[in-house]
């Protein structure tokens, strides 16, 4: 067990835990931040993916102890009242069916477009391709990636 | 408008208990659920009024609907009020709408199945509605001294034309919930429909894209304790004993026990499948810390010996199965079902003379298809909340059969079904998986064992390894052509592991004289489960690749070859039993042929086609594809889909995709191997998933529009898509594709 403070969201928040537990769980389970999704456990789906300064990782597979001071930002972070220009594409395509992986596709998506705010077909597969989603909602998933560039752009 | 009987029909959705105006005032928890703005508060409504069990109306005339069914993504928490919501006649800005728990007594079947919700629901639905707005125009009548005939309603306000009287639903609620419940109401015509065929947003939209905790695995609770199982590695395998001394001690561990999952005497239900019925339980503080204990756990497991098992199915009387002992691999499968498929089997139906037929035919094609067992990967692990104490259970989680679970919770607990309490989560995917709650009695059980608030999660490997697959099937075709390249026989033989794939009234059966379906099947000890349109997903993929070849050694196009068996199928069926529409069939053949495009030909473009009748919906595909790399890259599917009236198309369409998606990614790639028993797979590292480059790159969904009550969407896009992709890859590759998933045989095309 080890003491850490991590700033989660804005806020520097303290917990102690064993300093392997990935940082999925430590959002999960000791601060109740439960927008962030379990789904494989071995970085192959995207369900958990959360921001790490301004990288996407998977918090499957991030221990706690490799933190350090950089900012984490999840779902719940990512805006105040949810109008993120992702998140409002999302609602304006409708995506999500079951919604189960749908946190992780907008992290990953926000950081793709952070980074590269005018990404091409091509570049926003390789950027998603981490993020699994059964219900297979890809096409519309792409198609608010774009509309969301659109109004990043604007 | 339409005048129907409220009277309690068995196919009605309201029970009678639900029909007493202006009962009891459900726990109305929404407020509590929610944080409100300034503005939000002002505009509460002061007081709800209930008029039966779907509905409330507000003082303020805001209106909430509570939505029976649970959630998967198949969007019934939006479409189910918004038929309530058509026949009340508001606006459905004025809507809220919940989640019902599970209420036998105010709703029947609320379940997740067979793309059944709405079709069976519809009535219901528009009779809740148009029964609350009868009941408001009553109120009113009586209000104003005025005959109920002159009252109108016009989105959410009731009118009196000739005294120019008019008062809001919001209003009227409070005398509404005093009167009785009519018996008879009228329903809107069809062609008045304002919200129903209008594409509404998914009500929880925004608390998806905000990570609210809607999933049963985000379920909190006081003191709540992690648990997590073990269960054996391989099919064929028992607990012999547990050494947990090392893992008792270790950080938040709380308890290691093993349970069984039935009682011995317990008489199972057709979804009362349950794959191990030992297993160790770990409970603990925190989910990392029970995931450790699971890593370091010493487990030593034995085969079991052959037993028999009793069951009572969804139909018909009660079976006994055969568990077989012994540790299964999918090649010694592939040569039971080549042995099985080579001899006569059971006879499911014959029309005509196939023999002399084929004695007479000018051509014979035939042609064997195989599909492997498929893991459903739903992506949300299996997981279940129980907090039993003593004699009563609040329970809470993902389940397409609640109704069900729990009545095998109840037996399996000692506590009568009155005293459970189940909530509905929202399920981060279902296809059928969570039909099979074998991991909700489990948690239970380690509740009432640690007098604690318990959730259970599954792992991934958990999950996928354990058990309720798709079948194995196999199917072998054979077809007789006469000298004009007629049709005149054909003859499928199928069957799987453990259970026979075979629909034998389906078409091409009615459209071919002579006519042979035979059926068999090979036990197992690995255990199976629905999946998303059960068989329908294996027969269409072979059937649909079959004809295609057919057609062409007919010299024929694929889509007028199939139009034409469905003309003499239409017009001169052959047999009684044919489980289709002929004419629906063909409808959707035709539309995917134009929207598509078919007879412009684009030498870049390989394409195929497929169509298929299940789940009382009819569908038709077009994929279109470019060779790229030793790869197909799929640039559009079209898809003709004939399901009715469709509620909410923006959804539904929605909804289409996703079957068309992860059929093509299960054809593609979708396998889960054995060996020794042991599943291949365990994580999606080694199970290939379908991903964002792999999908379509356009779909492009029609409806045909009719005004047939609404029928399934789930599953119907989900079997032709299979076929329709083996036809688009044959013209790339001019190579046919017979074994699932096609991946493995496309590697060895390089
Ligand atoms: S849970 Fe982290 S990638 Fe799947
Ligand atoms: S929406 Fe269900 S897994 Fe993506």
């Amino acid at each position: 067990m080890a003491k850490f403070n991590l700033n989660i969201n804005g806020k520097t928040q303290e917990v102690e835990v064993d300093p392997s537990t990935p940082m999925l769980w430590v959002l999960r389970d000791h601060f109740k931040l439960l927008g962030t999704k379990y789904g494989c456990g071995i970085a192959q789906c995207g369900a958990c993916t959360v921001h790490l300064g301004d990288d996407a990782v998977r918090s499957c597979q991030l221990p706690v102890s490799s933190v350090g001071d950089k900012d984490i930002t999840t779902i719940e972070g990512l805006s105040e009242k949810g109008d993120h220009p992702v998140q409002q594409a999302w609602l304006e395509v409708d995506v999500p069916q079951c919604g189960y992986c749908q946190a992780g596709q907008i992290m990953t998506a926000s950081a793709l477009l952070e980074k590269n705010p005018n990404p091409s077909d091509e570049e926003i597969e390789t950027a998603m391709n981490g993020n699994i989603c059964r219900c297979g909602t890809y096409t519309r998933i792409k198609k608010a990636v774009k509309i969301a560039a659109n109004s990043v752009n604007a | 408008m339409t005048l129907v009987k409220t009277a309690i029909g068995r196919r009605s959705f309201i029970k009678s208990s639900a029909l007493v105006g202006g009962g009891l005032m459900l726990g109305f928890n929404w407020l509590a659920s929610c944080k409100l703005n300034p503005e939000q508060v002002n505009s509460l409504p002061g007081e709800w009024f209930e008029l039966n069990g779907y509905l409330k109306i507000a003082d303020n005339g805001q209106v909430t609907i509570m939505s029976p069914n649970p959630e998967g993504g198949q969007n019934v928490k939006t479409a189910m009020p918004m038929i309530v919501a058509e026949e009340l006649d508001i606006d459905w800005k004025d809507v809220i709408v919940e989640q019902a728990p599970l209420n036998t007594d105010l709703y029947s079947r609320q379940f997740i199945g067979g793309s059944q919700a709405i079709r069976t629901s519809w009535e219901g639905l528009r009779m809740a509605g148009a029964t609350a707005r009868h009941m408001l125009k009553a109120a009113a009548a009586e209000a104003w001294k005025v005959p109920i005939e002159e009252i109108t309603t016009e989105t959410g306000t009731l009118h009196h034309k000739s005294s120019k009287k008019s008062a809001s639903f919001g209003e009227m609620a409070s005398a509404a919930a005093q009167i009785s419940v009519p018996e008879e109401v009228e329903l809107k015509a069809i062609d008045d429909f304002k919200i129903i065929g209008t594409s509404k947003k998914n009500v929880d939209g925004h608390k998806i894209v905000t990570g609210k905790p809607l999933f049963g695995i985000d379920t909190q609770s006081e003191g709540m304790l992690t648990a997590m199982i073990v269960h054996p590695p391989a099919f064929g395998m028992k607990l012999k004993s547990v050494d947990d001394t090392a893992v008792k001690t270790m950080p938040g561990i709380q308890d290691v026990f093993t349970l069984n999952v039935l009682d011995d005497n317990y008489e199972r239900q057709h979804f009362d499948t349950c794959t191990f019925l030992e297993v160790v339980a770990i409970v603990g503080h925190s989910t990392w810390e029970v995931m450790n204990a699971k890593k370091a756990i010493s487990v030593e497991w034995e085969p079991f010996e052959t037993y028999a098992e009793e069951r009572k199915p969804y139909r018909g009387p009660k079976q006994k199965l055969m568990i077989p002992s012994g540790l299964e691999n999918t090649s010694d499968h592939k040569a039971k079902m080549a042995e099985m498929g080579s001899k006569k089997a059971a006879i499911v139906r014959r029309d005509g003379k196939p023999e002399t037929a084929f004695r007479n035919a000018a051509k014979i094609i035939e042609r064997t298809y195989t599909a492997p067992f498929l893991a459903h990967n739903c992506m949300e692990p299996m997981n279940f909340f129980a907090d039993v104490k003593g004699d009563s259970a609040q329970l809470s989680g993902p389940l397409q059969k609640a109704e069900l679970t729990e009545l095998a919770i109840s037996a399996r607990l000692g506590i009568p079904v009155e005293q459970i309490d189940i909530q509905l989560t929202r399920l981060g995917g279902g296809y059928g998986r969570r039909s099979y709650a074998h991991w909700a009695l489990e948690a239970a059980v380690i509740s009432q064992k640690m007098k604690a608030p318990v959730k259970l999660v599954y792992t991934r490997e958990d999950d996928m390894t354990g058990g309720i697959y798709r079948p194995a099937y196999q199917v072998t075709y054979k077809a007789a052509l006469d000298s004009s390249n007629n049709l005149t026989a054909l003859h499928i033989n199928a069957g799987g592991i453990p259970e026979s794939p075979l629909y034998a009234n389906r078409f091409p059966a009615g459209a071919v004289d002579h006519y042979l379906a035979e059926s068999w099947k090979i036990s197992t000890n690995i255990t199976i489960g629905s999946f998303r349109a059960p068989r329908s997903n294996f027969m269409a993929s072979a059937e649909q690749s079959f004809l295609d070849e057919v057609a062409e050694s007919a010299g024929k196009d694929p889509i007028d070859f199939r139009l034409e068996l469905l003309n003499r199928a239409a017009k001169n069926p052959v047999g009684e039993k044919n489980d289709y529409d002929a004419d629906r069939y063909a409808g959707v053949l035709k539309l995917v042929k134009e929207k598509s495009n078919w007879g412009k030909k684009d030498p870049d473009i390989k394409r195929g086609v497929a169509a298929y009748f299940c789940h009382n919906s009819y569908a038709a595909q077009v994929v279109d594809m470019t060779w790229e790399n030793d790869q197909p890259n799929i640039q559009k599917v079209t898809c003709a889909i004939d399901c009715g009236i469709v509620i909410n198309p923006d959804a539904a369409s929605n909804l289409c995709e996703g079957g068309i998606v992860d059929g093509i990614g299960n054809a593609l790639y979708g396998e889960l191997p054995f060996k020794d028993g042991s599943p291949q797979k365990r994580n999606f590292d080694t199970y290939h998933m379908i991903r964002m480059s792999e999908s379509p790159k356009e779909i492009d969904v029609h409806f045909v529009k009719n005004n047939v009550d609404p029928t399934g969407l789930g599953e119907p896009t989900f079997p032709p898509i299979f076929a329709a992709l083996a036809n688009a890859l044959y013209s790339a590759t001019g190579k046919r594709f017979y074994n699932q998933p096609f991946i493995n045989e496309m590697k060895a095309l390089k």
